[in-house]
């Protein structure tokens, strides 16, 4: 099978993860007042308190690497798609991909890093 | 007594260009006398008749059956022998070639790039060769699997979805709305096997993923086909391809011929339309 549908099917995968997971974003930090989900201290969903606690939590910290994961990929993934549409020469196709993959590699480490740190430093009791 | 209605003067902003002596093309304003029922096709005659004979368009059957006369009236890709003057404006309307295409000469669109694009994706019935050839018999194929493609066996080709497609507007390997419809035709029908070779078709770069869904081809098609949800078709046969989830797909059998009188079980001829 060739690489356009493996791609898009993850494309559209992922935007089916993102959905899920920024509607959980919504609910935890934008309705927090109302459903008051994951902020066992009470008060502000993003007070240090609640944030510490969440950041305790390896399935927390499993999904902020996951969100950002689908969330790189789908935006890399659309941005590509517009910038083939400028009708580049096959070379340039090339050098885009490669310049995505880069980033977005990148950024992810930038970020699963940053969420294992946040994980690391909440178990120490925010001491970092 | 039947109350006689006075002609209406319209004005017609034609697109005009002649690649031989303009560097680009022009509007030229006529004053079109309109009556009712006419369509933009015939202001296009009266044009020529009275005013002047040098505007050049491509038309052939004027009742919507060719698609020779797609042009882009008052903005929007249609037929101008299906359109009516007066239910557009009372007083001035806009005819242009098609967009996405090369200008020939004023309002004909030069659409070999579409018919190109329509032969590569192999627009016939692919079949073991000796078995096509075969003229005993026929292939057996039930009302609901003809429903499958029928509406997408109404189009015309008159390039209207191609001129309204975005995507085409700015990447020109897209293959487009029309041939990608017409590889769905073609991959939904029963008697084709040739899913194989066409999905590499469909899958490769200019295929459909280039599509985003503006569903203007949809909108602007004259005979009311839908290229939009059949290029979704499309992906979603794709994309069951690649994670192993589509259904088996078996191309019908053939029958004996008609000569020889077998029919399935439980066939019925159907009623006579017309009494004996």
């Amino acid at each position: 099978m060739s690489n356009p549908t493996k791609y898009w099917t993850w494309h559209m995968a992922a935007g089916v993860v993102l959905l899920l997971l920024l509607g959980l974003h919504m609910l935890i930090m934008h309705l927090g007042g109302t459903v008051h989900l994951f902020a066992p201290h009470g008060g502000d969903a993003v007070s240090i308190a609640n944030s510490q606690w969440r950041d305790s939590k390896i399935c927390f910290t499993l999904t902020y690497v996951l969100l950002l994961g689908v969330g790189l990929y789908h935006g890399l993934y659309g941005l590509r798609t517009i910038l083939f549409e400028l009708t580049l020469k096959p070379w340039l196709q090339k050098a885009v991909t490669a310049v995505l993959v880069i980033v977005g590699v990148g950024l992810f480490s930038l970020g699963s890093w940053a969420a294992w740190a946040a994980h690391a430093v909440a178990l120490a009791g925010g001491k970092g | 007594m039947a109350e006689s209605k006075a002609p209406k003067q319209i004005a017609f902003h034609v697109t005009r260009y002649n690649p031989e002596t303009d560097v680009r093309p022009r509007i030229q304003t006529y004053a079109v006398q309109v009556n009712d029922g006419m369509t933009v096709l015939d202001g296009l005659h009266w044009i020529k008749d009275n005013l002047d004979p040098t505007l050049v368009w491509r038309y052939s059957c004027r009742m919507g059956i060719c698609g020779s006369c797609g042009m882009l009236i008052n903005g929007s890709p249609t037929l101008a022998c299906n359109t009516q003057i007066l239910h557009l404006s009372q007083s001035a309307i806009t005819v242009a070639p098609l967009p996405n295409f090369e200008i020939i000469r004023d309002l004909v669109p030069d659409l070999l790039s579409m018919f190109e694009k329509h032969a590569l994706v192999k627009p016939h019935i692919m079949r073991d060769e000796a078995e096509l050839n075969n003229p005993k018999g026929e292939f057996y194929q039930s009302p609901r699997d003809l429903e499958a493609y029928l509406q997408f066996t109404y189009c015309i080709k008159c390039g209207c979805c191609m001129a309204a497609c975005p995507t085409l507007a700015t990447d020109v390997r897209y293959l487009g709305p029309m041939p990608l419809t017409a590889l769905e035709r073609y991959d939904e029908d029963s008697r084709d096997d040739g899913f194989f070779v066409r999905k590499q078709i469909a899958a490769a770069d200019g295929g459909v993923f280039g599509c985003h869904y503006a569903g203007e081809c949809s909108r602007v098609c004259p005979k009311g086909v839908d290229p939009g949800k059949a290029i979704q078709l499309l992906k979603r046969k794709l994309v069951l391809d690649y994670l192993h989830l589509a259904t088996s797909r078996k191309s019908c059998k053939k029958l004996d011929g008609p000569g020889e009188g077998k029919l399935l079980p439980n066939m019925t001829a159907p009623p006579r339309t017309v009494p004996e």
